[in-house]
């Protein structure tokens, strides 16, 4: 070991650079693999323009949802309410906008706040009298499932208003003329995407650069770069040609990008890993651990209402059984992740793509016609390994 | 006299890294053997080829215990030999009695029911030996570490002990605790029980060692009997490190300033039991460039009263007087403390000073994160500049600050934590037994940066269990016994007879207090 750095040669560089990073992409590889699979077993289906907008619309709800629950798993906790909450959430949604007739803007401002009070009740209890999470949760699991049964009577309720609806089944506006079948400016949001990332990725090495940082060997950045904007735009390519991009989609990837950038580089997310990681080393270190674990439940309450909001405007109507077994998608999408049950490791862009696995599992299955059954039994068995695999690499 | 163990051109590597070389050690029935040497110098990796944690085959060279080469492939075969290995880490469970601790894996029993009064007698037999008066259903969550350490031993004793290997067992304990221990090694040496003794403490080893065996990167290089010729420890230190460590303690030239900490009349309470005073009104100041100590028993209330100061982080109803630089503060929070300028290198950075699955750069800069975050958003340059600055400055030997700071050795693992809290910038630094189960290289390395500290200025209070260590290095000494001061010397008249002699004066209840570093892992926050 010696202080300085060893340049080693390039070759080298690059297999250890390769290897090093080969377990953070792991996962990725594993969705476009379970995605290929599905795409030959299902003749093409899987990624029609049809299908893949489906599969966004179908998956939206769970992804907002890991993305609070990332921040609850690396707090070394879990919330096991998100399902009745949201059901709950859009059973109170269904009551203001169709029976009391109320503006549907201020019914999901209410909804929302309404969702951040039910996370902070229950963080109240986990960060401050330090009641284990899995505890006050499930308590909140059933109590929001037999409040939205009561709230709604047993009954469904529906439909909702139009603009509402707009929230899971619309799609942003076309404001360019039509080619065909090709929405040009679903398309030149996704160019604009696809460019925007690889010029920040770009400049952020240039700068680390700058700054005499080792930074990833070019032909890798080259690489990556070109397979990511390429996807990128093959993705938003296929989309576009259905019915442009749907609003739903707008928001998530907003929130996926709000949350990437606050988990990785502001200071309230580094303390909230930090509380993860040694809840103790963080408290004397002068990091207010309580509140942050209150704040994070808050969040996750929050982010189970717009997931509720969601689904409803989606079925358009309120049932009681809306959001059953919901919780299960979203924690197992962040262990699938590679989030850590014991706190202070998980990342953002991990839960989404665990989040994303599920989704083409369930779709792709279903596709197939296996049986619901069958289908349960393949998803849990897939969270086993992918938590094993996870597991012997750390240990290597 | 034949040895009763010897191990014979041992070689051992790990992927390249030999991490023994050709060592020969030998043991007799009824010795106590000390096996010294720093902190990676393959003392721990012999003992695991020894007790078969590393598996025959794994390794080259022969063991020969009592008369046959023996060739071990797990822990369970070389125990049925009676030889038991007591690591560092207690392997106790908490939340149960000493008596099902003892007895766990093989608890005394008929047709599979576990026999209560057979189990209760031997466990009365086996504290008495190691001369404990506990009842054995005491929960070991209830005992001090000290205790533990001999509940450990008496769970040895249940086996069939011929070769007893003792990893560090006096690193956490005081020095009653650690004298009792020592102790019954000289019993066990009577009952022709051989032991080995791995201890960083070489005052404790030249009390009872019959042989000192030394080792240096996976080699012996000096072997000492010790009744037949004098033991020098600076010959032992010299041996350990090759190098000539005159000064064990770097030079010292204080330039002391005006007062920087005052604390009056501070009291706090127990935070279970409220109605228990363990810090008794104290008074206490630390001046710029002044390095204090302060000495004491585990359990007199060193750290209640340094982490009390830091925020109210222990204690509760805590009152008295704070003032900082002559102005009068309040601490409410540790935030607030920070802010003020105090920090406090905790005694147990594994726990409570480091985040272990995070990189050296993330826990540098947890204190002081807005320093390098800008309205809150982390600019990860100017972090990543001042984590290898700090790097360089403290030499912390790591691959890069990406490593895990999980990975480090303790020594550099203890530098992270002081760059952490050299980077909050702070006015007086209460340093808890910084140099705990630290190799002699890097404790030398870790005085030199305490000298640093003191004559830029700031004021250091360390606490310390070593005191050979205190003399070294501070310009005052205060003594604290039961939660008050009970003495206090300048640094060039105190001694350790001095110190002790404060302490046992004032010890009421001496050897029976409550260990409340025991109390305090559990009741933290």
């Amino acid at each position: 070991m010696t202080d300085k750095t060893v340049s080693l040669p390039e070759e080298r560089r690059h297999g250890s650079f390769i290897k090093n990073n080969l377990r953070n992409y792991g996962m990725l590889m594993s969705l476009i693999a379970i995605m290929l699979f599905f795409q030959v077993m299902t003749g093409g289906t899987l990624l029609q323009p049809l299908n893949l907008t489906n599969l966004v619309l179908q998956n939206s709800y769970i992804v907002i949802m890991a993305l609070g629950m990332l921040l609850v798993i690396v707090t070394g906790h879990i919330d096991l309410s998100v399902g009745s909450v949201a059901g709950f959430v859009g059973a109170v949604a269904a009551v203001l906008m169709v029976t009391y007739k109320v503006d549907y803007t201020l019914a999901f401002i209410a909804c929302l706040v309404l969702g951040a009070a039910i996370g902070a009740a229950q963080g109240y209890w986990v960060a401050y009298f330090k009641i284990p999470s899995f505890i006050v949760t499930l308590a909140g699991m059933l109590v929001f499932k037999g409040l939205a049964l009561a709230v709604l009577q047993g009954q469904s309720l529906g439909p909702f208003p139009p603009t509402f609806q707009k929230l899971s089944s619309g799609f942003i506006p076309e404001l360019l003329p039509e080619a065909g079948t090709l929405h040009p400016t679903s398309m030149l949001i996704g160019a604009v995407l696809a460019l925007g990332l690889v010029y920040a990725s770009a400049r952020g090495r240039a700068r680390e650069q700058l700054h005499g940082i080792e930074v990833e060997p070019y032909a890798f950045f080259l690489g990556k770069s070109i397979v990511l904007a390429c996807a990128v735009l093959y993705a938003t390519y296929l989309i576009a040609t259905y019915r442009g991009l749907p609003n739903v989609l707008v928001i998530m990837s907003a929130l996926i990008a709000l949350y990437g950038f606050v988990t990785r580089r502001t200071v309230i997310g580094r303390q909230i890993y930090a509380v993860g990681g040694n809840a103790k080393a963080a408290s004397l270190s002068g990091i207010k651990t309580e509140r942050l674990t209150f704040l994070t439940f808050v969040n996750m309450g929050a982010l189970a209402a717009l997931a509720g909001l969601v689904f409803a405007a989606r079925l358009n109507t309120a049932t009681p059984k809306a959001g059953l077994g919901f919780e299960l998608d979203v924690i197992a999408a962040c262990f699938i992740g590679g989030a850590s049950a014991y706190g202070g490791v998980g990342r953002v862009g991990g839960a989404v793509v665990g989040a994303m696995i599920m989704g083409v599992m369930n779709n792709g299955m279903s596709i197939l016609g296996i049986g619901i059954d069958y289908q349960q039994v393949i998803k849990g068995l897939v969270l086993l390994g992918a938590v094993c695999i996870d597991v012997y690499n750390q240990r290597r | 006299m034949t040895a009763m163990l010897e191990m014979r051109n041992v070689s051992k590597s790990f992927s390249g890294v030999q991490a023994l070389r050709d060592v020969n050690f030998s043991v007799h029935a009824g010795q106590i053997h000390a096996l010294v040497g720093e902190n990676g110098a393959g003392k721990s990796t012999l003992m695991k080829v020894l007790s078969g944690v590393y598996p025959a085959g794994s390794y080259e060279g022969t063991i020969v215990f009592e008369g046959e080469e023996r060739r071990f492939r797990d822990i369970n075969d070389s125990e049925a030999l009676g030889i038991i290995i007591i690591h560092q880490e207690l392997a106790l469970i908490p939340l149960m009695s000493i008596a099902e601790n003892i007895f766990l894996s093989h608890p005394p029993s008929k047709l599979g029911v576990i026999d209560r009064d057979e189990v209760y007698r031997r466990t009365r037999e086996l504290l008495a030996q190691v001369g404990l008066k506990e009842s054995p259903d005491t929960l070991i969550t209830d005992l001090g570490v000290g205790k533990q350490q001999l509940v450990e031993i008496a769970k040895a004793l249940s086996k069939r002990v011929r070769m007893l290997i003792l990893d560090e067992p006096t690193a956490s304990l005081n020095e009653a605790d650690s004298a009792a221990l020592l102790e019954r090694l000289m019993t066990f040496r009577e009952q022709g029980i051989g032991s080995i003794l791995i201890s960083h403490k070489l005052n404790e080893v030249a009390r009872v060692a019959d042989h000192i065996t030394v080792l240096r990167d996976g080699r012996t290089v000096d072997g000492i009997d010790c009744r037949s010729e004098p033991v020098e420890e600076d010959r032992i230190i010299r041996s350990m490190v090759n190098r000539d460590l005159a000064h064990r303690f770097p030079e010292r030239r204080a330039k002391i300033g005006e007062p920087v900490l005052g604390v009056e009349n501070w009291s706090v309470y127990h935070p279970i039991h409220p109605d228990r005073q363990v810090i008794k009104n104290v008074n206490f100041g630390v001046k710029r460039g002044e390095v204090v100590g302060i000495a004491g028993l585990m359990g007199a209330g060193r750290t209640e009263f340094a982490m009390s100061l830091f925020g109210r982080s222990w204690g509760t109803n805590v009152s008295g007087s704070i003032r900082l630089e002559g102005h009068e503060i309040v601490l409410p929070s540790v935030a607030a403390a920070i802010d003020a300028g105090l920090a406090y290198v905790t005694e147990d950075r594994k726990q409570l000073g480091l985040i272990l699955a995070d990189d050296v750069r993330k826990n540098i800069t947890l204190a002081s994160l807005d320093q390098v975050a800008p309205r809150r958003v982390i600019d990860d340059i100017a972090e990543l500049k001042v984590a290898s600055d700090y790097r360089s400055r403290m030499r912390i030997r790591c691959s890069d600050v990406y490593q895990e700071t999980g990975q480090l050795s303790g020594g550099n693992q203890q530098k992270v934590v002081l760059s952490k809290w050299l980077m909050t910038d702070p006015k007086v630094l209460i340093l808890d037994e910084p140099t705990r189960g630290i190799d002699v290289g890097a404790k030398y390395e870790i005085y030199c940066i305490i000298n640093e500290l003191a004559e830029a200025g700031r004021g250091v209070v360390v606490i310390s269990s070593e005191m050979p260590e205190l003399l070294g290095i501070c310009d005052r000494i205060c003594v604290m016994n039961d939660g008050a001061f009970v003495g206090e010397f300048p640094g060039t008249e105190a001694t350790q007879e001095k110190i002790m002699r404060a302490i046992m004066r004032n010890d009421r209840n001496f050897g029976s207090g409550t260990p409340v570093a025991a109390e305090m892992g559990g009741s933290q926050p």
